[in-house]
């Protein structure tokens, strides 16, 4: 039972990030190897935030993520703008913004690595005992899943309620179409990967109040966020929120009943069940 | 005489959600038969098409090529038993030549051809149609009733025992159309067994024994050309109620 | 399938000529030269193995870090039991079966699921056999001491970079050479021909890994003492494919243009700067994928392309067809 509600709290977290790259990938339509690194970014600034200058994560949360955005957006319009105008088919486009991400990737994490060294950092934050059904958890863990569950909503909000939410994911459906419809593609594309980095960054920043991170964690974390994003079924919000919720409980049951050290293994294992057997997703369309 | 099935289609169903492309249609071809698949756009005759060829599982029904099962077969299980196809918006092999593109096709089928008799047998039917002289020109660089005639000679390359042509005579310019149908009539004369998807009604009228007509998923109308295309129902399916 | 062409046979025996001539070079050279020409032969010998599956297919493996450590597992694992041969057949065989298992999951799917599964699967794979190192030999490294000197382990290699060339060559010129180029062109059309897409995805896949689990067999003796994190190092996988892209997946020797320099580069970055090679390495491959798309190579044969056409425009006639068979 601690198992499973462990194991959601995490689920939490990991939604947010995962939610962060199906934007990125079901919208933008960029599948980006350097997601984690907007995560561990995130991670860096709150710890900065926090022990230097005594700035409450969720408050720093504010801040990193319309700064997440923002580099985001810039990386869109910079980097992989060109590739999508370079690129004739959709399948020339995937190759190539994994490649060019591929590159991000390391070179973000390389200045992070040199910046910061290999050392792992962690803070202290709410670590206190929280009680739920009569077993402690750690309160920074609770704080953390109420906080995802709450961005997620706006989110949510945002993408069923509002128009430029409609637009996103018209986006994610078909381009070609909504350009039919007047939706700007191109504004409509940067502007849902932005939403994916900050979201991404938000995701960082409540992670960092309980784990403990370091520079060259970022592949792990994509790792992670790819595998919900396909076992939710590509472009799926709701499909991706499911999905890291079973990640979660999965990895925490591994980590406590067989050995932390094999919490990838379990990743896969589940990645290599959803491959075999429902490549679509749970939630996800079944393509002709 | 009774001919031989080729095909037998029954019941064959495909459903995409809610929308059902083949509604529960069943017929068959026998041997040497060229059957026309005729019907309003939207009708069918694609999907049909590719249910037969592999390219799509049916959701129920059973489809037999000369008694072995094909439906639910993945498509390159189904070209080697034994059927080859063209496609709506021809298909070649961008990278290749013609006789390489030709030479696809026998490579891999049921004949397994390989090398020199793989070549040869590809030159002779790019003879056949009318491309002598040009195998090594990249099929990049070719018009596209060119193209079109690469990718016959393809299908034509694997000795299918069920041909599919999918509308190869649309956009062909009269003089083209002439040809065409004569190239059609010497592979069907030859003892090749033919479905062809048309809407080139003078060409169903000419070169179809038999033509089976759907509509909004649904067979409406199998039997001989010239009863078919008189037929009532086939006319109001494609012109509307006035005319009927 | 045909008789061997003119250029054909003047690119092998050019091709024999070089392998002779790179063969003596530990006659005339000790030290540092050797070591040098022992890195550059190890990843010569991988980036074409990496091109073999990923160039044709332009799937993008991330995962030769994962075979390189299994290959180098085989070694340190057998190496008081069996003899050195049978350990690099061994290292291959299982080499082989984990690409098979992972082409066997990825390769019926979009390519993207191809790439996002090796990504993860060198880590997977340390973290593994670090797990198992540590619950039942409760120790994380193992010995590795042989009498195999570097000039030993460089004619290993360029044995290797020999056979990996030839099987390349021989492939291209075989029905699956055929069927690959016919899936890279159109793989509706492939299958419509009869062509199993899948299953000869899967089988070049596991040549290319089963080559570079040979690699990394090959030089286990190197390290004399092997650790999970070292020989999975996902540095590998991403040098190999940086090096690859480089040259040029084009063609099976674009690679070989891509290491030369890359590794003279890296030799010189990492001893200056040790710290920046991974920012090193990132501007690079950002700087492949926007102004070489195609490679080194890539850009030379477009060149000569053009040249080619101009001259023909200026002759008056039609261009000639680039009708080159793709060549290993």
């Amino acid at each position: 039972m601690q198992i499973i509600v462990t194991g959601a709290l995490l689920g939490g977290t990991y939604a947010l990030i995962a939610l962060g790259l199906t934007l990125q990938y079901g919208a933008a339509r960029i599948m980006n190897l350097a997601n984690g690194e907007t995560l561990v970014a995130a991670c860096f600034v709150a710890f900065w935030l926090f022990t230097a200058m005594g700035v409450n994560p969720l408050l720093g949360m504010v801040l990193i993520a319309p700064v997440a955005f923002a580099l985001n957006w810039l990386i869109y319009a910079w980097l992989l703008r060109p590739l999508v105008r370079r690129a004739k088919n959709r399948g020339m486009l995937e190759v190539d913004s994994i490649l060019a991400t591929f590159g991000l990737l390391f070179l973000l994490q390389g200045l992070m690595l040199l910046g910061f060294g290999g050392a792992y950092f962690s803070y202290k934050f709410l670590a206190e005992p929280f009680l739920i059904l009569g077993e402690p958890y750690g309160l920074n863990r609770v704080v953390a899943f109420v906080a995802a569950v709450i961005v997620a909503s706006l989110l949510y909000l945002f993408l069923y309620h509002t128009r430029q939410g409609t637009a996103v994911r018209a986006v994610a459906v078909d381009p070609a179409s909504s350009r039919l419809v007047a939706i700007d593609v191109a504004r409509t594309a940067a502007f849902a990967f932005a939403l994916g980095g900050a979201l991404t960054a938000c995701g960082g920043t409540l992670l960092s109040t309980f784990y403990t991170f370091n520079a060259s964690m970022g592949v792990i974390f994509t790792m992670k966020a790819l595998i919900i994003v396909i076992m939710g079924g590509v472009g799926d919000v709701r499909g991706a929120t499911l999905a890291a919720l079973i990640l979660g409980v999965t990895e925490t049951a591994v980590a406590s009943l067989i050995d932390p050290g094999l919490t990838l293994a379990a990743n896969y294992a589940l990645f290599v069940l959803v491959l075999l057997f429902r490549p679509q997703g749970i939630l996800g369309r079944a393509s002709a | 005489m009774s001919a031989a099935t080729v095909l037998s289609v029954a019941r064959a169903r495909k459903a995409f959600g809610g929308l059902i492309a083949v509604n529960d249609v069943s017929f068959d071809v026998g041997e040497g038969e060229l059957i026309g698949l005729i019907g309003p756009n939207g009708s069918g005759k694609t999907t049909m098409l590719n249910l037969i060829s592999g390219a799509l599982r049916p959701t129920s029904g059973e489809i037999r090529l000369a008694g072995t099962r094909i439906s639910g077969l993945a498509p390159e299980k189904v070209a080697r038993i034994g059927i080859a196809r063209t496609f709506q918006l021809v298909r070649v092999l961008p990278s290749m030549t013609a006789i390489e593109n030709v030479t696809a096709g026998a490579v891999f089928a049921r004949n397994r051809l390989w090398g020199a008799p793989a070549q040869d047998f590809a030159r002779g039917l790019l003879a056949r149609m009318g491309l002598s002289g040009r195998e090594s020109v990249p099929v990049a660089a070719m018009t596209y009733i060119d193209q079109k005639r690469v990718e016959l000679a393809r299908a034509l390359a694997a000795d299918p025992r069920l041909l599919l042509l999918d509308e190869w005579l649309a956009g062909l310019n009269p003089s083209e159309l002439l040809l065409g149908i004569d190239l059609i009539r010497d592979i069907s004369r030859e003892g090749r067994t033919i479905i062809m998807v048309e809407h080139v009604m003078d060409a169903i009228r000419t070169l179809c024994s038999r033509c089976v007509v759907m509509n909004s998923g649904t067979m409406i109308a199998n039997g001989a050309a010239a009863s078919v295309l008189a037929d009532p129902d086939v006319i109001r399916a494609y012109l509307g109620d006035d005319d009927a | 399938m045909m008789r061997l062409r003119r250029d054909e046979l003047m690119v092998a025996g050019g091709g024999i000529a070089a392998i002779a001539l790179l063969s003596l070079l530990p006659l005339f050279s000790d030290g540092f030269v050797l070591s040098f020409g022992v890195n550059l032969m190890l990843y010569v010998a991988m980036c074409t193995a990496w091109t073999l599956f990923s160039g044709p297919t332009r799937l993008v493996s991330l995962a030769s870090a994962g075979f390189f450590g299994v290959g180098t597992y085989s070694v340190a694992l057998g190496l008081d039991f069996l003899p050195f041969p049978v350990l690099i057949a061994i290292a291959a065989f299982v080499s082989a079966a984990l690409a098979g298992l992972v082409g066997a999951a990825t390769l019926r799917l979009s390519g993207v699921y191809f790439v996002i599964f090796t990504l993860g699967l060198a880590e997977l794979i340390r973290q593994v056999v670090a797990w198992s190192q540590s619950r039942f030999a409760h120790k994380m490294g193992l010995y590795v001491f042989t009498d195999f000197t570097e000039r030993d382990l460089y004619w290993m290699l360029l044995a290797l970079t020999t056979l990996v060339f030839g099987v390349g060559w021989l492939i291209n010129r075989s029905r699956l050479g055929f069927a690959l180029r016919i899936i890279g062109d159109d793989e509706t059309v492939a299958r419509h021909v009869g062509i199993a897409t899948a299953r000869a995805k899967i089988v070049l896949f596991m040549a290319s890994g089963a080559f570079l689990g040979i690699a990394g067999a090959i030089v286990a003796p190197r390290y004399a003492y092997i650790e999970p994190q070292a020989a999975f190092n996902p540095m590998i996988s991403f040098l190999v494919v940086i090096m690859a892209l480089l040259g040029g997946t084009r063609r099976l020797w674009g690679p070989l243009v891509g290491v030369i320099p890359f590794t003279i580069v890296m030799e010189f970055i990492t001893a200056r700067f040790p710290n920046h090679s991974s920012v090193v390495i990132g501007i690079t491959f950002l700087a492949i994928v926007y102004l070489l798309p195609d490679g080194i190579t890539g850009r030379i044969e477009g060149l000569r392309d053009r040249i080619r056409h101009r001259a023909a425009a200026r002759n008056g006639i039609e261009a000639p067809e680039a009708i080159e068979e793709k060549a290993a």
